[in-house]
């Protein structure tokens, strides 16, 4: 007998329904996927700008002269840099940099107008935070036009002499520090441990409490004599080892491979792991006990990762984004390690430098921790 | 004398929502009592047990297991009673060897290692100790769980739904092992649906939508009904039991095969229902009420109480 293909409209539509009856039944699932293209379209169309401006810059100005405000006013119209403080010393101007307050120092030194009015084309200093290229590069480069286009309109009268000489009329120095060859990998490769920790810390925590409900174990796990703190703790520690391994594994790579300097303490990069990759555990520990199943926990991980790639500064420059998603950002902590990571890989930074962030995280943690301790059932109520 | 009861709790209720699952029921279980729990399916035997071990936090009630207050001290209840839930809820993915394991340091015990392994001799399974337990059949599926739920040496085991889905060779083992387990003195509180499981039971109770509707021994179950129950053999039962259905003293008919027993309470009114059908066609016996006829009673008569 020959095989004919048979199609049942009926058949076919029974299906249908069915989808449709256990797609209502389950509510996140539906939430998830209309909230999850919202989220995205949010994220990717109000929060993500490529072009970062207004960054924050401190200025060392040394020179009273007009020469030095008009080249000023054209360095704020440019519309890149917001001077946010005015600093004295040069160390002062250095510290407020490698701890991320500013992205750039712009030094005007002593007598720039009177060379510039001399002609003697005086030099300008502009250090950069070049941890991440991508912030930078723009204002850099709209800095650099600045050279032909800032004394057009000045050069009249007693300074018209100036305007035949060829050439700019001053100089401009940029030092673009921490990564002076604006190489993106040391920029991403340090980020990419707290993306990859974030990734699967969350997830697989997410998963681990969720499971044993959906299998039917937590019934008998919550009949024996097991705490929720020993529980809940004891599922946390395997997965610090599993983090460990991924983050020796990402500074292998990151050394052997993309060679990106190491210039701070790798010790207390792998301490400050331990706060991030516990607080991340917290996340998912939280998210399982919320989450009815797996599918749900896996959905709330991604609910989390996204917004953290995203506005976490790892991808985009965290300062081109508006001020409630810098704020989201914040909240992140993410966020607060890719700072961490960079500072101490390229920049060097020690406890003092990085302490404010690492707050940020342990406060996240707690939090995180608690919830889910508070959320975490003895019973099946 | 408390101690003599292994468990001895008083107006025990639970509510999901507006729903009252378990209402106010009464329970006293001696030790080394092997005691059944019966009921239709969603009763609320289920949620009395958990209620017991501490799983679900009773919304009224109070009393003792173990002598432990089951409020308070569920912890303490915890330590000294073996749960085996009604869905097998060890790790499929851990071996038997490994789950077992996981049990003994839960309970912190202390000759661990040879808990273990008396254990799994015990069960039988030495040669197949790393076997996944995800991979063993039904019945050593519930035989490892009653393993498990054993290790610690509790004093009162909660079977729920032990034998459900297991083979008849292995419900007469697993109930022989806890008549022998009784013996020695442990409590046991066991749920079934099976009627010849019901009367292995030294005492059992009746449980229909969270009401308790009888308990005692078997025969004396079957005497507080005082149900008078007729079996008639003969052609077209179903007819009959059609016809007879609605008369006045019948209060139910079910079929037993080829037989039709014919129950009511008030025996002379029943005896008078059943006259006219009395022919020769029918064969006719007056019998003693059995333990199923009275649960199906029982059954009927609450579904009547709740909708009047």
């Amino acid at each position: 007998m020959k095989r004919r293909f048979e199609f049942s409209p009926a058949r076919f539509w029974a299906i249908v329904v069915k989808e449709f009856v256990q797609m209502r039944r389950d509510r996140m699932t539906f939430g998830m996927m209309i909230g999850i293209p919202l989220l995205q379209l949010v994220l990717f169309g109000f929060a993500i700008n490529s072009d970062p401006k207004h960054l924050p810059a401190a200025l060392l100005l040394a020179d009273n002269g007009p020469q030095g405000r008009t080249l000023l006013n054209a360095i704020r119209n440019s519309g890149y840099i917001d001077f946010v403080r005015e600093v004295k010393t040069e160390a002062e101007a250095r510290e407020a940099l490698s701890h991320g307050e500013v992205q750039f120092v712009v030094n005007i030194p002593e007598n720039f107008s009177r060379d510039f009015i001399r002609g003697e084309r005086p030099a300008i200093l502009i250090e950069a935070d070049a941890s991440d290229p991508a912030a930078t590069s723009n204002a850099i480069s709209s800095l650099r036009s600045l050279l032909n286009t800032a004394f057009q309109n000045d050069l009249k009268g007693p300074l018209a002499f100036l305007a035949g000489g060829n050439g700019p009329l001053f100089d401009l120095r940029i030092h673009p520090r921490y990564n002076p060859e604006a190489i993106t990998q040391y920029n991403i490769v340090p980020g990419l441990m707290g993306v990859v920790l974030t990734m699967t810390m969350v997830l697989i925590t997410g998963l681990a409490i969720t499971r044993e409900r959906e299998r039917g174990t937590m019934e008998n796990l919550l009949s024996m004599p097991a705490r929720p703190f020993e529980v809940l703790l004891g599922k946390i520690i395997p997965y610090i080892l599993i983090g460990y391994i991924q983050v020796g594994l990402i500074l292998i790579a990151a050394y052997a491979l993309f060679h990106v300097p190491m210039v701070g303490n790798l010790g207390l990069l792998l301490a400050t792991a331990l706060v991030f990759i516990t607080a991340n555990l917290a996340m998912g520990i939280t998210f399982s006990t919320v989450a009815k199943n797996q599918l749900q926990a896996m959905q709330m991980s991604f609910f989390f990762f996204l917004p953290s790639l995203l506005l976490s500064g790892f991808m985009f420059p965290f300062r081109g984004m508006p001020h409630w998603a810098q704020a989201i950002g914040e909240v992140l902590p993410l966020t607060h390690f890719l700072r961490i990571v960079r500072g101490i890989l390229l920049k060097g930074n020690g406890v003092q430098e990085i302490g404010l962030e690492l707050w940020q995280i342990v406060l996240f943690a707690v939090v995180a921790l608690a919830v889910g301790v508070k959320r975490y059932r003895k019973t099946l109520d | 004398m408390p101690d003599e009861f292994a468990i001895d709790v008083h107006g025990m209720t639970k509510r999901f929502g507006d729903r009252t699952v378990v209402d106010q029921i009464d329970l006293r279980v001696r030790q080394g009592e092997i005691f059944g729990f019966l009921g239709p399916n969603g009763s609320g035997k289920t949620t009395f047990i958990r209620m017991l071990c501490g799983l679900l936090r009773p919304d009224a009630g109070n009393g003792t297991c173990l002598g432990r207050d089951v409020i308070s001290e569920s912890d303490a209840i915890k330590r000294q009673v073996g749960y085996m839930t009604q869905r097998f809820s060890f790790y499929e993915d851990l071996s038997i060897a490994e789950n077992l394991d996981f049990v003994a340091r839960l309970y912190s015990l202390k000759n661990r290692r040879q808990a273990v392994r008396d254990s799994i001799e015990q069960l039988g399974l030495t040669s197949r100790k790393d076997q996944l337990a995800g991979e063993l059949s039904g019945g050593w599926k519930q035989r490892l769980a009653l393993a498990a739920c054993m290790i610690h040496q509790p004093k009162l085991l909660l079977l729920d739904e032990p034998t459900a889905g297991v083979d008849p060779k292995a419900r007469r083992d697993f109930w022989q092992q806890i008549h022998q387990l009784a013996a020695k003195g442990l409590t046991v509180l066991i749920t079934t649906h099976y009627m010849d499981e019901a009367e292995r039971c030294h005492r059992l109770a009746y449980i229909s939508k969270g009401i308790l509707l009888a308990h005692g021994t078997v025969a004396e179950v079957v005497d507080q009904a005082h149900l008078s129950t007729w079996s008639v053999s003969g052609p077209n039962l179903l007819a009959l039991s059609e016809k007879l259905h609605n008369l006045h003293g019948v209060q139910q008919t079910v079929a037993f095969g080829n037989m039709l027993h014919v129950s009511g309470n008030d025996a002379v009114a029943l005896e008078a229902a059943i006259a006219p059908f009395r022919t020769q066609e029918y064969e006719w016996r007056p019998i003693v009420s059995g333990l199923e006829d009275v649960f199906i009673h029982l059954m009927d008569t609450s579904q009547d109480g709740s909708s009047s």
